[in-house]
């Protein structure tokens, strides 16, 4: 009877649907693509201490800006340092700190945006400007000051990234939480007299969540290139740690003749963004919020 | 007059399932249609009739494909034409009128311009010509001064003018068969009834042909010649519509029309079991089989052909039809409801109340205060008892949700106070009230797709309540649930569903349920049925016209079917415009005498009978706002006496049966004009 309407949704724990999602997001080749390419940045990125072939800061004038050969697969730089070695660990650092910057611009910019999409009124209107006022000032100014008065350690990179690439989640957070304040069941939960912040947590963010995430991977991608783009300025990791923004500014000069050692970390980086890109885009796709589809004529 | 422009035979539609199984919606429908003819194809949602009907003009839905058979209209088949061959046949030959005529208008160009555009493509008219067209046809579909209608915009016109307008641009190929998916089915009562009566007069003017799909029994009645009763993808009864509405001989089509609330009875109607079979999940026997009492083991195996009774002239898809001949009196029952003690107390007063859409001003914002001299609902007096239910019905912009969302405290009152319990002010804002007082209101709300979280599990949504008012947790909790469920006839398992698992009649169960974990004393119940199907619809009324008898809940059901009114509740507030116009036991308002609105929206019933033709009595203008001063009926009253109806408003008058009207016709006068 009305039970044989149940057919293909079981029920399914919380493990086996990010399983689930993860299948469908390789079904396709770009998300297979794109999944494969940031498993490998995050296992090189975690076992690449254990396998670079030379130390990555040896300086050495007899080795220097050679061409790659079997000793040296991307060759050297001009302080003789293996490109191969620096490549591999040039990621590490992008990678810890933007993830982290990311999760923190998810988490402020998200719960800022729901707030403001359900309170609505004077509070929402005040904050939203506030908003537009920090996305007119060129992100990349206000860093360099911040950077300029607190250093360049993780600690201050992290929150300040965090910061600057959130003020856009929390205008997807606010239209995401606009599109479900309406209906009967955030009305339902007011009438019945649940607190702002139960209705937040049971009712908002259950049906906000995905949106949210998705934004907040594609944001991950920009704050990549963003931190690649402070370190190539001389404002993100100092040397001689490894990282490719820092590798690229060091190698522009001789890219005429030596052009491995551009090359190399060119690729990590760009490889990376795009893989996190296609990423993103399956995953938005496999949640179904993706709004690409054609309209149906 | 026999001969057929249309006929669909062995017609099967389907999808692949993401199984690569293959999924049929249509299965093996045939039927011909008559030129001059008007066939109105019913069935409920899920049924494949709008599949159907589209296939009809060569249309198929992406994602559909058809799996057999063909559509022939004037014996060339539609659903093998290229799109260029179809173009000179749709329009020109086949037009339709869709459902929402708001939504198929182009909002920026006017009326006149788009049924110009209709006429260029399907007619070799010159300019002065189609000029003089278009006036006709808007005079044809008779709308107000044609000449100026023209040069209005859609957004301009309401609702019923607005579909009047799609009949107009469907009629501007004169084409032989005009198609019409639910075309009156989100309109008010009154202009659904003239819309309807308009299409009649269409048919028969024009010897046009039409197939008429909707869900509703009532609106088929009055156009149709001939009923298509479609279930789970196949025809399961065709014949002449007198017959079918009069002597149903499926099992299905009788349920149907038992579960329709009808307005000559008082009492609830019949529910069915279950629920429509899905797409794909019949793999053999009849697919009625599970809601079918004529059921044997037969039925179980065999699927049924579609047998052809030749004293009858119908087409029936069922072994056991005999069973049904000769015994359809039965038709007019309804199960009989307890009434409840009216010596109850008040458990809710509405007293003086007004409410105000209108934006504060500066200064009135400083002040605090709503300085609107006409606010859209205004001086509302009704005393609610305990164990009561009481109706407020009008059309759309009547105000009737308006005051429901203010009991709840979701809307400031402007004027006025809400007593709850022994004079006890409630106050208008929701968070000045205390949780108890929160506990003892709850909503339920019309659509339970958007009432019901989707990403919550049965069991949580259920929990929700019961966590906030009784801070339950762990078994107790769980005991709790079950119990709620059973109480709505849900079984356990039903806890870690979703919604968009469960049927539509689940869901709003599931919504009932979560009303009643407040234990409330009462629930504002807004068009609680208007999103279900006729035999959910039962179904539902039935479960909460027992929950109330078991539990002594006090219903404020808002809805715009008069008839369902009729069903459930045990007093009428009848409203226009957000002002009272009658009040009173239902059995009575039901009767004559009666406010002319009242009348009016009576008149336009329509029911599942081609005997009972709806009375148009007013004209179906829609009014935007309340008039200021006087009746608020005195723009549409057909009794209208004079210049006092439009300057003061109408006093209480009482009649012998109890009900009050408010109208300058002295009651006894107002019962002897209708009679």
């Amino acid at each position: 009877m009305e039970s044989n309407l149940i057919t293909e949704d079981k029920q399914k724990n919380k493990l086996e649907k990010a399983f689930e999602i993860l299948k469908t997001m390789a079904s396709k080749p770009s998300g297979l693509i794109g999944l494969t390419i940031v498993l490998f940045h995050v296992v090189l990125a975690l076992i690449s201490p254990y396998i670079a072939p030379y130390d990555y800061k040896a300086i050495s004038p007899n080795t220097m800006l050679l061409a790659p050969s079997a000793e040296h697969w991307f060759g050297t730089d001009s302080l003789g340092r293996d490109v191969f070695t620096r490549t591999i660990l040039g990621g590490r650092t992008a990678l810890t700190v933007t993830f982290f910057g990311s999760l923190i611009a998810l988490l402020w910019g998200g719960l800022l945006g729901i707030f403001c999409g359900l309170v609505g009124g004077k509070i929402d209107d005040v904050v939203m400007r506030v908003v537009d006022a920090f996305l007119s000032i060129p992100w990349i100014l206000a860093m360099l000051l911040i950077v300029s008065l607190l250093g360049t350690s993780t600690e201050v990179l992290i929150p300040a990234l965090g910061f600057f690439y959130g003020k856009g989640i929390v205008r997807v957070a606010r239209a995401a939480t606009h599109d479900v304040i309406a209906k009967d069941f955030i009305v339902s939960a007011r009438a019945r007299g649940h607190s702002n912040m139960s209705i937040i947590w049971n009712e908002i963010i259950p049906n906000v969540r995905d949106a949210i995430l998705v934004e907040g991977a594609m944001r991950w991608s920009w704050m990549l290139l963003g931190f690649s783009s402070l370190s190539f300025l001389g404002f993100g990791v100092s040397p001689p740690t490894p990282d490719w923004g820092l590798m690229i500014s060091n190698a522009r000069g001789l890219m005429s003749f030596a052009y491995w050692s551009v090359i190399a970390p060119i690729v990590g980086l760009s490889s990376l963004i795009i893989g996190i890109n296609l990423t993103a885009d399956a995953f938005a796709k496999a949640l179904g919020i993706d709004r690409s589809t054609k309209a149906p004529v | 007059m026999n001969e057929i422009i249309e006929s669909v035979k062995n017609l099967s539609i389907g999808f692949n399932s993401q199984k690569g199984k293959q999924i049929s919606i249509l299965r093996n429908v045939s039927t011909n249609i008559k030129k001059g003819e008007t066939v109105g194809i019913v069935g409920e949602s899920g049924s494949g009739k709008s599949t159907l009907a589209l296939a009809m003009m060569g249309y198929i839905k992406q994602g559909l494909f058809p799996l057999k058979g063909e559509c022939l209209f004037k014996s060339e088949d539609l659903l093998k034409m290229s799109s260029r061959q179809l173009e000179k046949i749709r329009g020109r030959k086949i037009a339709m009128i869709p459902q929402n005529a708001g939504q198929a208008l182009t909002p920026n160009l006017k009326i006149g311009y788009q049924i110009d555009e209709a006429l260029k493509l399907h007619t070799d008219l010159n300019k002065t010509e189609r000029d003089k067209k278009i006036s006709e046809l808007l005079h044809k579909v008779r709308l107000p001064s044609p000449e100026t209608m023209a040069f209005r915009y859609p957004h301009e016109l309401s609702g019923g003018q607005q579909q009047r307008v799609a009949v107009a641009m469907a009629l501007a190929g004169k084409p032989d068969l005009l198609l019409l998916d639910e075309p009156t089915t989100g309109l008010d009562v009154t202009t659904q009834a003239h819309v309807l009566e308009l299409l009649r007069f269409i048919a028969k003017d024009t010897g046009t042909s039409m197939i008429y799909v909707s869900h509703d029994l009532g609106a088929i009645a009055q156009v149709s010649d001939r009923i298509v009763v479609m279930y789970a993808g196949e025809i399961v009864l065709e014949g002449p519509a007198r017959k079918i509405l009069k002597e149903p001989i499926h099992p299905y089509t009788y349920g149907l029309l038992k579960s329709i609330p009808k307005l000559s009875l008082a009492g609830l109607p019949a529910s069915m079991p279950g629920s429509q079979p899905q797409p794909g999940s019949i793999n053999e026997g009849c697919s009625f089989y599970d809601r079918c009492n004529l059921a044997n083991d037969n039925c179980k195996k065999n699927s049924p052909d579609l047998e052809h009774i030749k004293e009858l002239d119908t087409n029936v898809r069922c072994f056991n039809y005999k069973e049904l001949i000769n015994q359809n009196n039965n038709l007019q029952t309804s199960i009989t409801k307890k009434s409840n003690n009216s010596e109850a107390n008040e458990v809710l007063k509405l007293k003086d109340v007004s409410i105000s859409y209108a934006k504060q001003k500066f200064f009135d914002q400083l002040l605090n205060k709503i300085s609107d001299q006409n606010p859209t609902v205004k001086d509302i007096n009704i005393d609610i008892k305990k164990g009561e239910t009481i109706a407020l019905v009008g059309e759309s912009g009547s105000g009737k949700s308006t005051i429901l969302k203010s009991i709840a405290g979701l809307l400031k009152t402007k004027d006025g106070q809400i007593k709850f319990e022994k004079d006890r002010i409630l106050s208008s804002d929701l968070k000045k009230r205390n949780p108890n007082d929160l506990r003892a209101i709850q909503l339920i709300f019309q659509n339970p797709d958007e009432s019901l979280n989707p990403n919550h599990t049965v069991e949580q949504i259920l929990s929700q309540p019961l966590k906030l008012y009784f801070n339950l947790s762990g078994d107790e909790l769980k005991k709790n649930i079950i119990d709620l469920l059973k109480k709505v006839r849900l079984g356990e398992f039903y806890m870690s569903r979703y919604p968009r698992q469960l049927s539509g009649g689940e869901k709003q169960r599931v919504a009932v349920a979560r009303a009643f974990a407040a234990k409330p004393d009462i629930i504002l119940c807004d068009e609680v049925t208007s999103a279900l199907d006729v035999s959910v619809q039962a179904a539902v009324l039935n479960l909460l016209q027992q929950l109330k008898e078991d539990l002594g809940t006090t219903y404020v059901f808002v809805s715009h079917d008069l008839a369902v009114v009729r069903a459930i509740s045990d007093r009428v507030a009848v409203l226009y415009q957000g002002r009272l116009c009658e009040i009173g036991p239902s059995q009575n308002v039901y009767k004559f005498p009666s406010h002319p609105y009242t009348e009016v929206l009576l008149g336009a019933v329509l029911e599942p009978d081609p005997d009972i033709k709806p009375k148009l009595v007013a004209e179906d203008i829609v009014e935007e706002k309340p008039p200021e001063k006087g009746c608020s009926f005195q723009g549409r009253c057909p009794r209208k006496i004079g210049d006092i109806c439009n300057s003061e408003v109408p006093p209480w008058q009482i009649g012998e049966n109890g009900n009050a009207i408010r109208c300058h016709i002295n009651i006894d006068e107002l019962a002897s004009l209708q009679q």
